[in-house]
């Protein structure tokens, strides 16, 4: 099977007012791949993201998503193409209930997953469901930011640090469940600060620094590589 | 006669529902105000000039196009609700990252200069809207006399009211709302459009303070002046209730109303102050309001 471009970003630069924070990050994800971005704090994988999803101030460069040249795009199109994105700070609404906030986002994609299919992976939730969003534990409130773009028929997920500081246990179920999501055919993009998180989980994984790919490293490389990525990310 | 208090207790009827009349503009007022707090962050201090407008085209409307009152009913709201959009994109739409000083200060021209308009035109006398036929006379509630308008006014927008909370707090358009005042950004990257809804809420808000108005017409005279007479005391409802709240608009502008009708029977030299009197009292206890959360 030849690997299909879901998401090309090319020589993408993204400004916070003055700021300068992204100096020509290019990175490809194909169809069905998951990806990792990996890196230092402030390296600029938080606002790689938040620049695909059209949130940061201006942006130049290209990105492709699905096909479709998006730089221009007002974030509620982007999304509208088939984008789920699950932010660093959870972004759960504490007006909203836990249901609520699993309902909220709208379809952007045939074929999401139902209700039932979504409490039967995260039970916890089904439980929950009529407390308040931020009343949720941390746990639960970053499942509830997962579950809830899984069911608008999203295919490609943009996941931001969803195991910071979260429980041995959470953490671990998390990772199950992007398993379970590449067996349903997700394309999926994750910023990680935990290497030994995304390391088992990544097809490849791109190394950021200074707002530019340093490196790029396949899965297959990572025992040779494991020394550079030692001394680069101090894990 | 009965009497409550060594009030007769016609008399205390009589102004307890002039003071739900009253609070029933308070609440459609308040609403608007704090559907619009919620979603653009702009203080709407032209809301009052907007209501004044809505009773003025429901007059103008009658007087030289003879639409009657319940036409006028719906389609001032519905003209107002355009110029409600025609401001937000040529105006408001530019502050929403600013203080909200500026739009205080924008939205507070806006209001002088519609009042000048009306004022320029028609004078400070007031015009007088007829009751409709339908609505006149009065019902025999055998302990009081009460106006079939008055009753209607209040039904009205209690209606009215509970269909925006309804809408607000219980429907799937009403999430979208809510997320939006909440984490605008966040919620534009679900795929929702979020300038759209911005600029649909300030025209369904000065649309609420339009209708407010053409139920004001009968019941009040149709003054230039009118907004401005009732903002201040809006404002204030706002204030007790908590900016941003629903609910609290609601009720606060409902109880403030009666408890300025109760003020009326026994001490009527307060009257007009009870309303800023109770909001100090409110500052002083509760800074947020008594709906509002604290940030």
């Amino acid at each position: 099977m030849s690997a299909v471009e879901y998401l090309r970003v090319s020589d993408l630069h993204a400004f916070y007012g003055e700021s300068h924070i992204l100096h020509g990050m290019d990175l490809v994800v194909n169809k069905g791949e998951c990806v990792s971005l990996l890196g230092r704090n402030g390296a600029g994988r938080t606002t790689t993201m938040r620049a695909i999803m059209g949130l940061t101030g201006r942006r130049t460069g290209s990105i492709m998503i699905n096909g479709n040249q998006t730089i221009n795009m007002a974030p509620h199109k982007i999304a509208q193409l088939g984008v789920g994105y699950c932010p660093e700070e959870r972004g759960i609404y504490s007006s909203l209930s836990c249901e609520e906030n699993l309902l909220m986002p709208p379809r952007v994609g045939s074929g999401g997953m139902s209700l039932d299919e979504i409490y039967a992976m995260f039970p916890n939730l089904y439980e929950r469901r009529n407390s308040q969003g931020t009343r949720m534990s941390g746990g639960e409130q970053q499942m509830l930011a997962m579950a809830r773009i899984l069911r608008t028929g999203a295919k490609l997920l943009l996941l931001d640090e969803i195991s910071e500081g979260l429980a041995p246990v959470i953490v671990q179920r998390l990772a199950e469940i992007i398993r379970a999501l590449k067996e349903k055919g997700f394309t999926i993009l994750l910023v990680e600060q935990n290497f030994r998180f995304a390391a088992p989980l990544a097809d490849r994984m791109y190394v950021v620094e200074h707002g530019q790919v340093a490196m790029e490293i396949a899965q297959h490389e990572l025992d040779s590589k494991r020394e550079y990525l030692h001394e680069f990310l101090g894990v | 006669m009965i009497e409550l208090f060594g009030v007769p207790l016609p008399a205390l009827m009589g102004q307890l529902m002039l003071g739900l009349v009253n609070g029933s503009f308070y609440a459609m007022m308040s609403l608007g105000l704090a559907v619009i707090f919620g979603m653009l962050n702009i203080i709407n201090f032209a809301h009052g000039a907007l209501y004044m407008a809505g009773a003025f085209l429901a007059w103008m409307g009658m007087t030289y196009w003879e639409i009657s009152y319940w036409w006028a009913l719906i389609l001032v709201p519905l003209a107002l609700c355009v110029v409600g959009v025609i401001i937000e994109r040529a105006f408001l739409q530019w502050l929403y990252k600013l203080d909200h000083l500026y739009g205080l200060l924008l939205t507070f021209g806006l209001a002088l200069i519609i009042e000048g308009l009306f004022r320029d035109q028609y004078g400070v006398s007031g015009q007088p809207y007829p009751i409709p036929e339908e609505l006149s006379g009065a019902l025999n509630l055998g302990f009081m006399f009460l106006p079939k308008y008055r009753a209607w006014v209040i039904v009205a927008s209690l209606l009215v009211c509970f269909a925006t909370w309804f809408t607000i707090e219980k429907t799937r358009l009403g999430s979208y709302l809510r997320a939006a005042t909440e984490n605008p950004k966040l919620t534009q990257a679900f795929g929702i459009n979020v300038p759209l809804m911005v600029m649909l809420t300030y025209g369904l808000g000065v649309a609420l303070a339009g209708l407010a108005g053409v139920l004001a017409a009968p019941a009040l005279q149709v003054n230039p002046l009118m907004g401005s007479n009732l903002i201040i005391a809006v404002f204030a409802v706002v204030v007790i209730g908590g900016m941003g709240s629903i609910f609290g608009s609601i009720v606060t502008g409902l109880g403030l109303g009666m408890i300025e009708g109760i003020t009326k029977v026994f001490y009527p030299e307060i009257s007009s102050t009870v309303v800023f009197i109770i909001m100090a009292i409110v500052l002083f206890i509760r800074p947020a309001g008594l709906f509002g959360r604290e940030k």
